[in-house]
């Protein structure tokens, strides 16, 4: 008794609180017209506490979301993905694609009140790429194709030399070594948004902590407690901060994502992720509440085609016969069961400026490609009597078990194909996979920008991240084409039906993000393919 | 008893020296590090950050700049994958939190474990007895994995008493359920080896002798029964306490605490060497300490220990 009336005592404290700290909250959305509720407040669930909140510095999703509130890149993205104004209001190309000029608005402000200039931008660039900083995110300044990006960052150049320079204020022009039609799509990452430098030169490393950040974003840093809770609020000294309407946003570490949703389910939480296969039941409670869109990432075996492999996965037939014995239908539809889609391309179909091409084995029926597998395998010397036998690594997880044994057993079952799963802890997997000492492994790969590049470099010869050791001239040949071509689509569809002859990897599925979020969210970027918030953007709605 | 005290301290230096090395060279024997990824850096990039955490001298020159940094600063270095902190720092903010709960928890189990246990050896085969035998047995079985889940589901979403985690600067409402989930198996424990040792003790002589003599039961009880009684209550709350303050990963996990234990195991899998060393070398002084603590506490209890 004691207990709950304590605990009413304190919630009653709490509302009232929030009541006059929110009084002046806002009646209706300026664009919807939704009535608007009165307190603002979004909370959200995410797994694990990133590696850091610098923009420089930080590499994971999680952490950009952060990232992207606290500060501001030249240009932002709409909830369709659309490019927007940002500290920039807009830029300029040169003629030859070379030489990208931006004009920085007046009024947007530092959260101590300092005007953001273009020198705030050449100082975080420089940063960023700088052997110092030693960022595991330096890569993308050579990524962006900044000229003498790749020097900078080995130190074989100045600073000074990046191809980044501010000629006044309101003027930032950036120098790029190659045309790069999708540039202005990479400027939204947080490794080129603005950082402060004097707060950085008076608290080094401990600049991000609550009670140092100076930042530009719609929000500002409030509370932060490793591996629990981070909490920003809205940032006074933001240009355009009439408009937001959020007052705090605070991102709760939940590591177990069913306690997360039981937390959700108390009313705890805005928003958590959907426990692999708990979709269609959660689907069916609370239509209201779950929510499955694309995500940008695609999920696929990569087959090892060096003579370290498997002598039957070098045989083209083999590759063949083991992915038109994959039912795809069935992995997403029963195993995993959270809106992914079957993959025949290993660019993800939602993919900006992408149209998937008509590959022979998307148009044929799941018999069809069994009775065709059947007689590659033939043909490659293998039958019931004498089995292909391979092995199939994963890095540990549940949802990375059931996949391997739902299709260990199509190739049972269609082929007679013995295969050996094993598992591995995820540091000594990329160990294995990078050192090519496997047959077939488990592969994941999400865009770092919305183009379809962003999945097919991965296929270039001697690539870092070509895990399969696949090599072909004509490829490489392609995305070199598709890099300065104007209209790339042709290059790529080509590319992706050389793979599905090739088969250096086997496409599986299309991610799909699973979330519950509560009813009253209004706002989320759904058709945002790379799921690029903001919580500017967002509100809660009345009841 | 001083020289006895350093003996032991003395003898903890190179026990934790060679726990440093030994725990230094298995890390560095596992497969990955700590900036592998799965998009692999390109060289250069690779090359920068190895410099910054000192990554590109020879294994020898690490342990010997690790242990120097360690003794001469009591530097721990930065945490390699959280990049805005130093070990120091995720020790300073996890372990207060592990050190309260771990507190609460050690504190619960052993007054209750310990009542619970005699209370069972007094009134043996009586109702009490059933209920504190059958009660030591459901929560031996139940593990704090599958205890957590259930408290969360019951107190937050069926009740609504409780928040479903998260740790808020220690508020008790936060307390109880981790507390509940990382004490109940101990509790058992403590129960169940408190009520044979009672039992034990209750039929020796010198207690008969006593009864005899005509004492009053309650003092036969605190003054001659408890103490042997309780030694091996005592070599078993040792081990518990060092456990319970320094950490589980379970509780962390389940409640959001943010406390030491999952920085550990986390930085087991992100290799994160720096942390995993300096977890390390704290959980293993606490572990010589609390050890220490108990050999002390047995001879103040048994007269017949002498050092």
């Amino acid at each position: 008794m004691k207990l709950s009336t304590n605990l009413k005592a304190t919630t009653a404290i709490l509302l009232l609180t929030a009541g006059t700290a929110y009084a002046d909250g806002h009646a209706t959305h300026p664009d919807t017209g939704e009535a608007l509720a009165t307190e603002q407040s979004f909370i959200y669930r995410v797994g694990d506490e990133s590696p850091s909140y610098d923009p420089g510095l930080t590499e994971d999703v999680d952490g950009s979301a952060v990232v992207r509130d606290l500060f501001e890149g030249l240009m932002n993205q709409d909830a369709a993905g659309n490019l927007v104004p940002g500290v920039a209001t807009g830029f300029e190309v040169s003629e030859d694609g070379l030489t990208y000029t931006f004009t920085l608005r007046d009024n947007a402000k530092w959260s101590n009140g300092d005007a953001v200039t273009a020198g705030d931008f050449v100082y975080a660039w420089r940063r960023a790429a700088s052997p110092e900083l030693a960022s595991p995110y330096s890569w993308y300044m050579e990524l962006m194709s900044i000229e003498n990006g790749a020097a900078v960052i080995a130190g074989d150049m100045e600073l000074e030399d990046l191809g980044v320079s501010a000629p006044d204020d309101a003027t930032l022009v950036v120098q790029l070594s190659q045309p790069l039609p999708y540039f202005p799509q990479m400027i939204v990452h947080a490794t080129t948004f603005p950082v402060h430098a004097a707060t950085i030169a008076a608290h080094g490393s401990d600049w991000t902590k609550p009670e140092n950040m100076v930042s530009n974003g719609a929000y500002v840093l409030s509370e932060f407690v490793p591996q629990e809770k981070l909490v920003r609020v809205r940032n006074e000294m933001y240009w355009d901060n009439e408009n937001t309407i959020l007052d705090t946003v605070t991102k709760l570490v939940i590591t177990d994502e069913n306690t997360a949703l039981t937390r959700y389910l108390a009313g705890e939480l805005d928003q958590t992720d959907v426990p692999a296969g708990q979709f269609p039941r959660l689907q069916a409670e609370y239509p209201d509440q779950a929510k499955s869109v694309p995500s940008a990432c695609s999920y696929y075996y990569t087959i090892n085609m060096t003579d370290t492999g498997s002598e039957a996965l070098l045989k083209p037939e083999v590759r063949q016969a083991l992915s038109m014995a994959i039912d795809r239908d069935v992995i997403v539809e029963s195993v995993l069961a959270g809106g992914q889609k079957p993959a025949y391309t290993f660019t993800h179909w939602a993919t900006a400026g992408f149209e998937t091409p008509d590959t022979e084995i998307a148009g044929m029926t799941q018999d069809e490609r069994n009775a065709r597998a059947v007689e590659l395998m033939a043909a490659a010397g293998y039958d019931a009597d004498n089995p292909a036998s391979i092995e199939l690594v994963y890095n540990t997880s549940e949802s990375h078990k059931s996949v391997a044994i739902a299709i260990s057993q199509m190739w049972k079952q269609t082929l007679g194909v013995e295969t050996e799963l094993g598992n591995q802890e995820w540091q000594t997997f990329l160990e294995t996979r990078g050192n090519q000492d496997y047959q077939i492994a488990r592969a994941g790969w999400c865009a770092d920008y919305n183009e379809a590049s962003t999945f097919l470099d991965l296929m270039a010869s001697g690539s870092g991240y070509n895990d399969s050791q696949y090599n072909n001239p004509r490829v490489d040949e392609l995305l070199a084409e598709a890099k300065t071509s104007a209209n790339p689509q042709a290059a790529y569809a080509e590319i992706e039906q050389i793979i599905a002859d090739d088969l250096p990897i086997i496409p599986i599925y299309h991610y799909a993000e699973v979330n519950m979020q509560a009813a009253d969210v209004g706002g989320w970027p759904f058709n945002n393919f790379q799921q690029n918030w903001y919580s500017r953007d967002l509100y809660k709605t009345a009841e | 008893m001083l020289s006895f005290i350093v003996r032991r301290l003395a003898v903890a230096i190179p026990t934790l020296l060679i726990l440093v090395i030994l725990s230094f060279v298995l890390m560095y024997s596992a497969p990955g590090g700590p900036f592998n990824s799965e998009r692999p850096l390109p060289p250069e990039v690779l090359a920068n950050i190895e410099a910054k955490y000192g990554l590109d001298q020879p294994f020898w020159k690490q342990i010997v700049n690790y242990v120097w940094g360690v003794v001469t600063e009591f530097d721990f270095g930065p945490s390699f994958k959280y990049k805005s902190q130093s070990v120091n720092d995720v020790i300073a903010q996890g372990f207060p939190v592990t050190l309260t709960y771990g507190f609460w928890s050690f504190l619960v189990a052993a007054t209750v474990g310990i009542s619970l246990g005699v209370a069972a050896a007094l009134k043996q085969n009586s109702w009490l007895d059933y209920i504190a035998v059958g009660f030591t047995v459901g929560a031996q079985v139940l593990p704090n994995f599958v205890m957590a889940p259930i408290l969360v589901l019951v107190f937050t979403l069926w009740l609504g008493w409780l928040p479903g985690g998260g740790w808020n600067g220690g508020a008790w409402q936060n307390l109880v359920m981790p507390v509940i989930a990382l004490s109940t198996s101990y509790m058992a424990s403590i129960a169940r080896i408190m009520r044979s040792s009672m039992l034990e003790v209750l039929n020796t002589n010198f207690i008969r002798t006593a009864q005899a003599k005509g004492l009053p039961m309650r003092r036969v009880i605190w003054r001659h029964a408890m103490k042997p009684a309780i030694l091996p209550v005592l070599s078993y709350l040792g081990p518990t306490f060092v456990f319970m303050i320094t950490g589980s990963v379970v509780i962390d996990i389940f409640f959001s605490t943010g406390g030491i234990g999952q920085f550990f195991v986390n930085s087991a899998f992100n290799r994160d060497y720096s942390v995993i060393m300096g977890i390390t070398i704290l959980v293993g002084a606490m572990t010589i300490l609390f050890n220490l603590l108990v050999d002390l506490l047995y001879a103040w209890i048994d007269p017949k220990i002498r050092y």
